[in-house]
């Protein structure tokens, strides 16, 4: 995503995209959401963006965006449509009923009667044949847990849980 | 007048009852203004730190209704940290102090704690009315103090408030000798309710016209609630699970037919749509109906339901109508005055979102809508073009397209002369909130055309200076300018110092102004607080070299009486 770059370590500030006008030092956020998008410029916006990036800044990591009271936030349902493979049909859940991942993976293995395996960030989830996937806003296939649970539930669109020999590992392609 | 004994004066003052219109009063003569004073019963003080509770009570000592509001518009949006300020205790130690007869306390934005509520039920032996919007900082065991002490309670009106519920008896503290109840509100409590208690406390309240229940009321206690409430005018339906063929859903049928009276419906907070039907009898009573929270309630039972409220005044809505479900509400409800469509993904890019075809149909079928709030997905110019042309009367108009910077999506143009087109037509309009892909050119129709503009929300539009000062120059009646996002900075801050004196406040935040442009408006105008709000570090702030032109992440400035307030917190800097 476009705002990975205000933790490039290599600190390569002048080769870094930014927004604005050149020779204007932009302040780099530590937070994970960026609470502004500047545009002076608005065209300039569109194609300063970093490469990889093809659509603008999703509206889920812009703080207070939409303009919704939190309590409507909080008390707004989300139902994801989850599937597992090789199941008849698919289940519907709230994100919002889970505060963390496990709560979720518990879910998920009771009501599809499977266990998942242990997650570690280097292999992913190892020991049951078990793969929980998630489509995230921008139609990506991403592995759950990586990313802190916020943000996951906000941009998580629907799940799949792959299994076994379906789910392909990273390995695999090397 | 001045040949009238004041009695007679204060007469005829008793039936102006407008705050705008009894403050004019009181500036006529100094007479007018003692009269005024004495006679005033309610106050409406739309920011608690423009004046103090000693300057509240000099003035009108025989204060029955006060309405405070505290935190900034855009606190609702986590835009402001939790403990920022606002807080209802010292007002209501004040007033217990000076022993007013206070009879109504509404409270918008404000920090409220169990403390403060204790308090206020033991003060007040008339005390009549509570009403809490957005509200913080309490939990139930202080509505219990309120439920057990306030023996003339007419009104408890929680709406959409932050309460820690401790799952306790507190609709058991209401005692039996009560039977004053009008409004009981708790629909935003989270936790159980003792229901045996609620049906009791509805039995004997023979006055109760609005009753608006939590999720944790089951549909066999609504239908017994119903049926001892006939006389019920405004519900909030909590949970609507329900079997078809069950008894209480029998029971509830019957109940609601005899509901003649009802005209206004909200809740459903975990429903089963395919039961709505039960309301369809009184469905063509209704002028209010709110079912932003009903995720659950879509498709043909919406419809269904909305076909049946021809006298519909008020909707509330999630955009999961779509634009067809609009139309059948614009083909239907020639009645409408107020929309608010909400939106019920807040992941984004549904397909049943509503799109500008809404927004066109509405405008054309309901001649009489005055205020509108629309999430939608796009929109273009030729829409609200069309939207202003067929609805000049608009008061109010918030659009609010998800994505940031949007442009009209068939032209890829701004939206400047759609917004444009509304503010031309709509003379009368006094709110107005804005999004989409904005220059400055937008700034300067609403600063040439919108006369009675009071409140404006800007995000993310802009292109320099200008934008800010079309507004500040020309819309002589701003009360409240909130902007985030936006390319404004200093020239424009400062351009008119003593137009602040004339607005309630002004939001910038993520904008272009600096620590010295603050500065420099704060030393200008000693009659403002100026606040800085930063929560990394203030002190950062002023020891980095480029300490004048930092830019200031969010500002937050106000008239006032009473100076700089002694209750901010460290990251809050009154400059």
């Amino acid at each position: 995503m476009a705002y990975e770059k205000k933790v490039n370590e290599l600190n390569l500030k002048d080769t870094e995209l930014c927004l604005g006008l050149p020779g204007r030092t932009e302040e780099i956020k530590e937070e994970q959401e960026v609470s502004c998008v500047k545009s002076n410029n608005k065209r300039q916006f569109e194609e300063t963006r970093d490469e990889e990036e093809s659509t603008p800044p999703t509206k889920t990591q812009i703080v207070g965006w939409p303009p919704v009271r939190s309590y409507r936030k909080n008390n707004s349902v989300s139902y994801v449509k989850v599937s597992m493979d090789g199941a008849p049909y698919l289940r519907k859940i709230d994100l919002k009923t889970y505060k963390n991942y496990p709560e979720l993976l518990k879910a998920l293995e009771n009501m599809f009667k499977f266990t998942v395996g242990e997650y570690s960030e280097r292999e992913g989830y190892k020991g049951s044949g078990f793969v929980p996937t998630y489509e995230d806003k921008d139609g990506d296939w991403m592995l759950v847990g990586d990313v802190p649970w916020d943000m996951f539930s906000s941009s998580c669109k629907r799940l799949r849980i792959m299994k076994g020999s379906d789910a392909p590992t990273l390995d695999a392609s090397l | 007048m001045n040949y009238f004994p004041d009695e007679v004066v204060e007469h005829v003052f008793d039936f102006v009852t407008s705050h705008k219109d009894r403050n004019a009063i009181s500036l006529v003569c100094k007479s007018w203004y003692k009269i005024e004073r004495y006679s005033r019963q309610k106050v409406f003080i739309g920011n608690c730190y423009a004046t103090n509770p000693e300057r509240l009570l000099r003035r009108f000592p025989c204060l029955k209704s006060l309405t405070l509001k505290g935190k900034p518009h855009f606190a609702d949006f986590n835009l402001v940290p939790h403990e920022w300020g606002g807080f209802v205790l010292p007002w209501i130690e004040a007033l217990a102090r000076s022993r007013v007869g206070l009879e109504e306390l509404r409270l918008k934005r404000m920090v409220v704690t169990d403390e403060s509520l204790e308090l206020l039920s033991r003060s007040f032996v008339n005390f009549k009315s509570l009403v809490l919007v957005s509200c913080e900082g309490f939990t139930t065991d202080g509505l219990a103090s309120i439920a057990a002490n306030c023996r003339h309670l007419r009104d408890l009106d929680l709406q959409e408030n932050e309460i820690d519920d401790h799952r306790g008896q507190w609709l058991s503290c209401f005692p039996d000798t009560c039977t004053t109840l009008v409004t009981l509100n708790f629909a935003c409590l989270e936790g159980e309710t003792n229901l045996v208690a609620l049906e009791r406390l509805v039995a004997r309240s023979p006055n109760l016209k609005s009753l608006k229940l939590n999720r944790a009321v089951p549909l066999d206690a609504l239908a017994r609630l119903m049926s001892c409430a006939p006389q019920m005018v405004d519900l909030g339906v909590g949970s609507y699970e329900n079997d078809p063929d069950s008894e209480s859903y029998l029971k509830l049928q019957a109940a609601i037919k005899k509901c003649t009276l009802l005209r206004s419906l909200s809740g459903f907070l975990e429903a089963a749509p395919h039961c709505l039907s039960a309301f369809h009898p009184i469905c063509h009573n209704l002028t209010s109906l709110n079912l932003s929270y009903a995720a659950e309630i879509h498709g043909s039972h919406l419809i269904k339901l909305i076909q049946h409220c021809k006298k519909l005044q008020r909707l509330w809505i999630l955009d999961s109508i779509g634009d067809k479900g609009l139309e059948v509400v614009a083909s239907t409800c020639k009645e409408l005055q107020e929309l608010r469509v909400f939106p019920s993904d807040l992941l984004g890019g549904g397909n049943t979102a509503v799109t500008e075809e809404g927004l066109v149909a509405i405008s054309a079928g309901c001649p009489k809508l005055h205020s509108i709030l629309y999430f939608c997905q796009q929109m273009t110019n030729a829409a609200l073009v069309t939207v202003a042309k067929n609805c000049p009367n608009f008061i109010r108009f918030r659009l609010c397209i998800l994505e940031p910077n949007k442009p009209d999506h068939v032209t890829s143009q701004p939206l400047d002369e759609g917004f444009g087109a509304i503010v031309k037509a709509c003379k009368s309009l006094r709110r107005l909130s804005l999004s989409g892909l904005l220059t400055d050119q937008v700034f300067l129709y609403i600063g040439m055309y919108a006369n009675q503009l009071e409140m404006l929300s800007i995000a993310f539009a802009g292109d320099t200076d200008k934008g800010m000062l079309y507004v500040l120059n020309g819309c002589k009646k701003m009360k409240k300018l909130e902007i985030r996002d936006s390319p404004f900075g200093d020239t424009a801050l400062l351009a008119d110092v003593s137009k602040y004196e004339t607005m309630r406040s002004l939001w910038m935040s993520s904008c272009e102004v600096t620590l010295s442009g603050c500065k420099g408006l704060a030393e200008k105008a000693p009659w403002l607080n100026v606040e800085i709000i930063n929560e990394t570090d203030n002190n950062r702030m002023e020891e980095n070299g480029h300490e004048g032109r930092q830019k200031v992440d969010k500002l937050y400035l106000y008239r006032t009486v009473v100076g700089t307030r002694m209750d901010a917190p460290p990251f809050v800097w009154i400059l």
